[in-house]
């Protein structure tokens, strides 16, 4: 079973927690509704789509609203480290939240003591609270886009913002940045590099790169790194192993997102309406 | 002030004491500092803060030590209370400044940092927002997306985290490119 975790941009959304359920383009959790257009509910929405497809249950999610003044981001990791206790999720998705290195140091402190550890998966700002606490290597798989790479390849930055110069986002130097995460131990023994090519890296060593087709349009459309982690997320729990759903996950992003003919006006919940598309057309499987 | 006292009792080498910082209990507060000190014309920039006293998600305000005590007084007049004052060093970091910027035709995409910004070149709407990881970075594409380029809040107003500063950035780019056109 996977649990997403992670921030709604409402200031008096509390903290919720419990099994989605996901109904055109809006999430219910806990009779609470949430537009699936960007952020950690984008990334759910697309799970979803794949549990939907491959017929498995629904994820759950720990939810908090947040607008940036991380006070809500505090209150679900104060509410995560008690109720993990509690629970036995097979992979665990953390994602926009206030990046906090105490509070990073925590939560692993918590799952450490439970009897099997979880998959652990990380994006966006839980991402950065790994690095910059130093415990990247605790997490399973990271999805950083080109400009993240670039971050976690600078042992010195302690967020994108202070990348420093010379760690320019450049595709063409994708490998390089690549090499430097794992050499300084700033990244998770799976990666998924999301950009103009999908970069699939297991301790280092690239296993694969899914570059086809390239959705020039995709890049200016917010989320659309969400539907993949959303995606891979799924596709973990659901059984396949991390190369393979690292792959598959690049490859449905992609499917789906010319599925939908996008423009850089183009809203993320018009591509994830075609996941389940793009999925069944990727296993082969047939429409129903 | 207890803090100014603190900040002249440094044993650093004088030329890192022509510059001092100012570390605030979060990155709203430098945002409203950074406004402030900035219209009342004083010489300041935000940069990261040292090493041994980084959070993660935080900024910080380089200012000309010598303007100190009216820099105070006037965050104080704020109610803005300043929660440590050091002196500034080489080993301070530097937000990036370099901007990325792609033409799609109608649309135009402006990078900068992590946050991208995508614009109607036609009618000025804010048509996406991405990148980053800061949770106020879907809360400021639902307050943006959608508007006019120069009817809505600067970002700087509704966001909290580096993530909404590198925001700032972009959008003053794309206004600047779009607005000139």
């Amino acid at each position: 079973m996977l649990a997403i975790i992670g921030t709604v941009p409402e200031e008096d959304f509390p903290v919720l927690f419990g099994k989605v359920k996901l109904i055109n383009d809006f999430l219910y959790i806990e009779d609470r509704k949430v537009s699936i257009q960007r952020g950690t509910s984008a990334l759910i929405a697309s799970a979803c789509k794949v549990f939907q497809t491959l017929k498995k249950d629904l994820p759950y999610a720990y939810l908090v609203g947040d607008t940036g003044k991380g006070y809500g981001s505090k209150k679900l990791y104060e509410f995560f480290v008690n109720d993990i206790k509690k629970r036995s999720f097979d992979t665990l998705t953390f994602h926009y939240l206030m990046p906090d290195a105490d509070w990073c140091n925590k939560i692993l402190l918590a799952i450490g003591e439970l009897s099997v550890k979880p998959f652990l998966i990380a994006d966006a700002g839980f991402m950065y609270a790994a690095k910059m606490s130093g415990n990247a290597e605790s997490f399973d798989l990271f999805t950083p886009d080109p400009g993240e790479l670039a971050f976690l390849a600078d042992e010195q930055a302690p967020h994108p913002f202070y990348t420093r110069g010379f760690f320019l986002e450049d595709e063409s130097r994708v490998e390089e940045f690549i090499n430097r995460a794992y050499k300084f131990k700033n990244t998770a023994k799976y990666m998924l590099v999301k950009g103009r090519a999908d970069y699939i890296v297991i301790d280092g060593k690239i296993k694969e790169i899914v570059s086809e087709p390239v959705i020039e349009a995709l890049e200016p459309i917010g989320g659309t790194g969400d539907s993949i982690t959303g995606i891979v997320s799924a596709l973990i729990d659901s059984g396949y192993n991390p190369e393979q759903a690292c792959v598959l996950a690049s490859k449905i992003n992609r499917l789906a997102g010319r599925l939908a003919n996008p423009e850089p006006s183009t809203q993320i919940s018009e591509i994830i309406r075609f996941i389940p598309s793009a999925l069944k057309a990727l296993l082969g499987l047939k429409d129903e | 002030m207890r803090i100014l006292k603190k900040l002249f009792k440094s044993d650093k080498k004088v030329e890192n004491l022509n510059r001092g910082i100012l570390l605030f209990e979060n990155t709203s507060e430098v945002i409203r500092a950074e406004n402030i000190l900035k219209s009342k014309g004083f010489d300041i920039k935000v940069i990261g803060p040292p090493a041994h006293v980084r959070k993660g998600c935080d900024l910080a305000i380089e200012f000309p030590i010598v303007e100190a005590m009216g820099i105070l007084n006037l965050l104080e007049a704020q109610k803005i209370e300043p929660i440590d004052c050091l002196p500034s060093g080489d080993e301070n970091l530097k937000p990036v400044d370099l901007f990325n910027i792609k033409d799609y035709g109608r649309f135009l995409m402006v990078r900068a940092a992590n946050m991208k910004i995508t614009v109607d070149k036609n009618s000025l709407t804010i048509v996406n927002i991405s990148g980053g990881g800061c949770p106020d970075v879907p809360y400021l594409a639902a307050c943006l997306v959608g508007k006019k380029l120069n009817e809505v809040p600067e970002p700087r107003k509704l966001g909290h985290t580096l993530c909404g500063y590198a925001l700032q950035l972009a959008y003053d780019k794309i206004k600047e490119l779009c607005l000139q056109s």
